[in-house]
């Protein structure tokens, strides 16, 4: 799997990229399995660190989408509503929403590297 | 499902093998104070025989071989005998929840088959696979309606069943949903347009209605659809009398329609159970409460069925669920199936019948008093207002071995003591009416 190192990522397996855009990783749609729909909230929306902005919802589950920085939504990708599936053919490059935020809060913040180890002591290997 | 007695010597034999000497072994964790010491109160057991001759008992209680007038949101139609053939099959006959695809193939395409049928009568475009009954199918729509349009309110026509209009009032409380009733016109008993014009403001979810309604006459859904459209508010409509379907425009104008459909071969069971709908315009899919089975392909390319969107539910997303009420009535609902596969184009017939037996009674039992709401359409019942109070004119008819209409004065005090709400069906005969009119004169 691959993890951007220009990206930061969450322990609840989101990814930001400095410019605001934040997805879900790739280990993230793999486990969640066939993306059925995305939720996303309304442009202008406030968003809070480790709050839900949205869910997205696979054949057999629903998950919340957590925010990893405080901010504000600036756009939301609407493309998500007719392709959900675009998620699971391309999560690093498939973002759900854009924010306005401020950049200080990218340091403390998950790097593709701690991420990737994060993610094998989580499932073992 | 057998019901197995255990022999004191199963008994035994179970509690060696867990290693206890006694039941009492088994509740020793139970401090000895919160154990009952004494039998329970209750009857004694009874045999097989005794058990039959109490429920036949209940039964005679019924009024059997009696004509009755009472529809009112539960209505006495025809039941094929086929659907108790079907529904007491044993693939059927089960409360699981066909989660298994694999094993449960039946069910799950009986289910698509009731979906395909109620939006083809309705004219939605999705439908639930059923939900628990059409009150309750009312409120969930307001709800439903509050979520896909980010509003708080529901204006809410009088003339929808006074008890649909008590659950959602339940619902509402609870939710801090605002709730406004628009009265109706005393010519036709239909909504009155002005007033419910006046009543949506910016933020009302939805406009609920019913037609036919509780007094049996069919609203203007296209004339109310503009005026809720205009305002950015979904229009609900609940159907409580199904087999109306037959003969009245389905309801297209509508976002969402809450139906019951009891009327489809669902007997008139001492309450229960019933046989919630909700189906709607495809855009609403995912805020529609309860889940849907859905067609699909399987790995060798052949037909198959499966439980989709039941993610809605709250198995799965507890306090996000669209729903708290988890349990549908597949097996009603495969009644519901049955019933419909066996009329088909023969439904139109059908309500053909309660329609022409209805004018007739309306003719010669209001020929003692009178017939309100005279200028609206109607579907298999009316309002009527003899020359003394229903209770007195219903135990006059009882005498006869007649059950008369439902007493609507609790409802709508404003109709006074004398107004009765009476429906006929395809089993009500001329006899009957003539009767019920012998007595009234």
């Amino acid at each position: 799997m691959a993890y951007p190192t220009e990206y930061r990522y969450t322990k609840e397996h989101e990814w930001i990229a400095a410019d605001g855009r934040i997805g879900i990783t790739d280990y993230a749609q793999s486990t969640l399995g066939d993306i059925v729909f995305v939720e996303l909230p309304a442009v202008g929306a406030e968003l809070k660190a480790g709050e839900s902005f949205g869910t997205v919802e696979s054949v057999k589950a629903v998950s919340d989408l957590f925010s990893p920085v405080n901010g504000k939504v600036l756009e939301v990708n609407e493309a998500l509503n007719s392709a959900p599936e675009s998620v699971n053919a391309d999560a690093n490059a498939t973002w759900m929403i854009k924010a306005e935020f401020d950049a200080s809060q990218l340091e403390s913040l998950l790097t593709a590297e701690a991420y990737e180890k994060f993610i094998s002591e989580e499932t073992g290997h | 499902m057998r019901y197995l007695p255990k022999s004191p010597s199963d008994r035994e034999a179970m509690l060696a093998d867990i290693g206890a000497k006694s039941i009492d072994d088994l509740f020793a964790t139970v401090p000895a104070e919160y154990r009952l010491s004494r039998d329970l109160n209750v009857p004694r057991q009874h045999g097989e025989q005794e058990v039959i001759e109490h429920f036949k008992a209940f039964a005679d209680k019924n009024a059997l071989g009696y004509a009755s007038f009472l529809g009112a949101g539960a209505y006495r139609h025809y039941r094929p005998v086929l659907i108790d053939t079907v529904v007491s099959r044993g693939e059927f006959l089960t409360s699981y929840t066909p989660y298994q695809p694999e094993i449960a193939q039946g069910t799950l395409q009986a289910l698509f088959e009731f979906q395909t049928m109620i939006c083809e009568l309705t004219g939605m475009e999705i439908s639930n696979a059923s939900m628990y009954d059409g009150s309750t199918g009312a409120a969930e729509a307001v709800m439903m309606a509050v979520r896909v349009t980010g509003r708080n309110g529901a204006v809410v026509a009088r003339t929808v069943h006074p008890e649909y209009r008590e659950v959602l009032t339940t619902y509402a409380q609870h939710q801090s949903i605002p709730k406004t009733e628009v009265d109706y016109d005393p010519a036709t008993g239909r909504v009155d347009l002005a007033k419910l014009d006046a009543a949506i403001t910016d933020d009302t979810a939805c406009v609920l209605i019913q037609s036919p309604n509780f007094f049996g006459t069919i609203e203007d859904v296209a004339a109310i659809a503009d005026i809720a459209h205009k305002k950015g508010a979904l229009l609900i409509v609940s159907i409580a009398e199904a087999v109306s379907l037959g003969i009245v425009k389905p309801p297209a104008e509508a976002d969402i329609v809450a139906m019951e459909a009891q009327s489809f071969g669902v007997p008139v069971g001492y309450g229960g159970p019933y046989c919630g709908v909700i189906a709607c315009k495809e855009k609403f899919l995912r805020q529609m409460p309860g889940r849907l089975a859905g067609e699909t392909k399987d790995m060798d390319g052949k037909r198959g069925f499966v439980l989709t969107l039941s993610t809605r539910e709250q198995h799965i997303r507890r306090e996000k669920a669209t729903s708290n009420i988890c349990t549908n009535q597949s097996l009603v609902a495969l009644m519901v199936t049955v019933f419909l596969t066996v009329y088909g184009k023969g439904l139109k017939e059908l309500a053909e019948q309660n329609l022409a037996k209805a004018h007739y009674a309306a003719q010669t039992i209001g020929g003692s008093g009178k017939v309100l709401f005279g200028g609206a359409p109607r579907f298999n019942e009316f309002v009527y207002q003899g020359s003394r109070t229903s209770e007195e004119g219903n135990a006059a008819l009882l005498q006869a071995k007649i059950v008369g209409g439902l007493p609507l004065e609790k409802f709508y005090p404003e109709l006074g003591p004398n107004a009765s709400l009476w429906c006929a069906t395809e089993l009500t005969t001329r006899a009957q009416i003539d009767a019920a009119a012998e007595v009234l004169k």
